[in-house]
């Protein structure tokens, strides 16, 4: 059962909105389609790719997809046409460079950060466990209290 | 001194909150619409088209028509709830006569397009039909209404999302016309 439901949710693939007459009767030149379609943001929607989406901008925008790539337009050929009309934000992963460097290694600079900061506690710690040594006004107050013990347990 | 360390998730957490707040507040106040996405063509000149009249009621629109004064493109239909909310203010400055307002037909029937137009009044210098809504794509349009002002040198500089309204017109369009010349 458990095995079962792993398997469903493994092979479960997004619902796609690509209609028939979309299909492109070359099967690679569709699996590129596919692939291109799930990298692009629907702006209508702005949550789904253009190939879950419904919306009609989003069918365009997969028709058009596919005529380019018949055209004969690399896959780097169509995203650069379609980010040059709808910015980046139409890609559903954003481009590492200038603008978003910090969004891209914020969580491993917080994680480094993180971890400094336990390892620098760890190590105060660890520092701690080993107490300073007696000077010798403690020494002679801890001999003269272990001594008075020794003499026998006095009433508090 | 050693416990002003306590204070750091305090003082981290105020910035957060602040850096947050700020920005919430900020787009309030500058009665920005957060939704709205940004145009990749501001600054740059408008793209290529040439779209077919809506004949019998204002000329067809290309990219040659724009350049030489002030402009809006505005992208609507006919189906278009909104549309119908912008289009007496739209008019009613294409009826002051400095700048030319376009209109971009998008995905209508053009029966529906020209009764609309009968209706409501008709002010549009040009009127483009986009039936395939391809040259609404090269505009990076990704909903009607759409409004583009255009400068004298045919380049893009501003794009309003959603309807214009009375308030967008004074304290946004008419202040940036006034900037480029219109």
């Amino acid at each position: 059962m458990a095995l079962g439901l792993a398997l469903c949710a493994a092979l479960a693939a997004p619902a796609l909105a690509v209609q028939p007459d979309e299909v492109l009767a070359d099967p690679a030149l569709e699996r590129r389609a596919r692939d291109i379609g799930q990298e692009l943001r629907c702006l209508v929607c702005q949550n789904q790719s253009i190939d879950e989406s419904d919306a009609p901008l989003a069918r365009d925008l997969r028709v058009l997809v596919r005529e380019r790539l018949t055209a004969g337009d690399t896959d780097e050929e169509i995203m650069a046409f379609v980010t040059a009309r709808y910015g980046d934000f139409v890609l559903l992963e954003p481009p590492f460079k200038a603008k978003t460097w910090l969004l891209w290694l914020a969580p491993a600079g917080i994680l480094a950060l993180g971890a400094l900061v336990v390892l620098t506690s760890a190590r105060r710690r660890g520092a701690r466990a080993e107490p300073d040594p007696l000077t010798p006004e403690e020494r002679t107050r801890v001999d003269a209290l272990l001594a008075e013990r020794r003499g026998g347990n006095r009433a508090p | 001194m050693r416990q002003a360390i306590y204070l750091l998730p305090l003082v981290l957490f105020l910035l957060l909150a602040g850096t947050i707040g700020w920005f919430m507040t900020k787009n309030e106040i500058e009665d920005r619409d957060t939704q709205a996405l940004p145009s990749v063509l501001i600054d740059q000149p408008a793209p290529q088209f040439d779209l077919p009249p809506l004949a019998g009621i204002a000329p067809g629109l290309a990219r040659a028509d724009l350049g030489g004064r002030p402009a809006l493109v505005n992208f609507f239909a006919s189906w278009c709830l909104p549309c119908r909310a912008e289009h007496p203010i739209l008019m009613a400055l294409a009826e002051e006569g400095a700048v030319a307002i376009y209109g971009v037909n998008y995905k209508d029937p053009e029966a529906d397009a020209r009764d609309w137009l009968e209706a409501l009044g008709n002010r549009y210098e040009r009127i483009g039909i986009d039936a395939t809504g391809r040259t609404a794509i090269e505009w990076g349009v990704y909903g009607v209404p759409e409004t583009f002002v255009i400068d004298a040198k045919g380049r893009v500089r501003y794009r309003h999302v959603g309807p214009v309204l009375e308030r967008d017109m004074e304290r946004t369009i008419r202040p940036l016309l006034a900037e480029i010349g219109g």
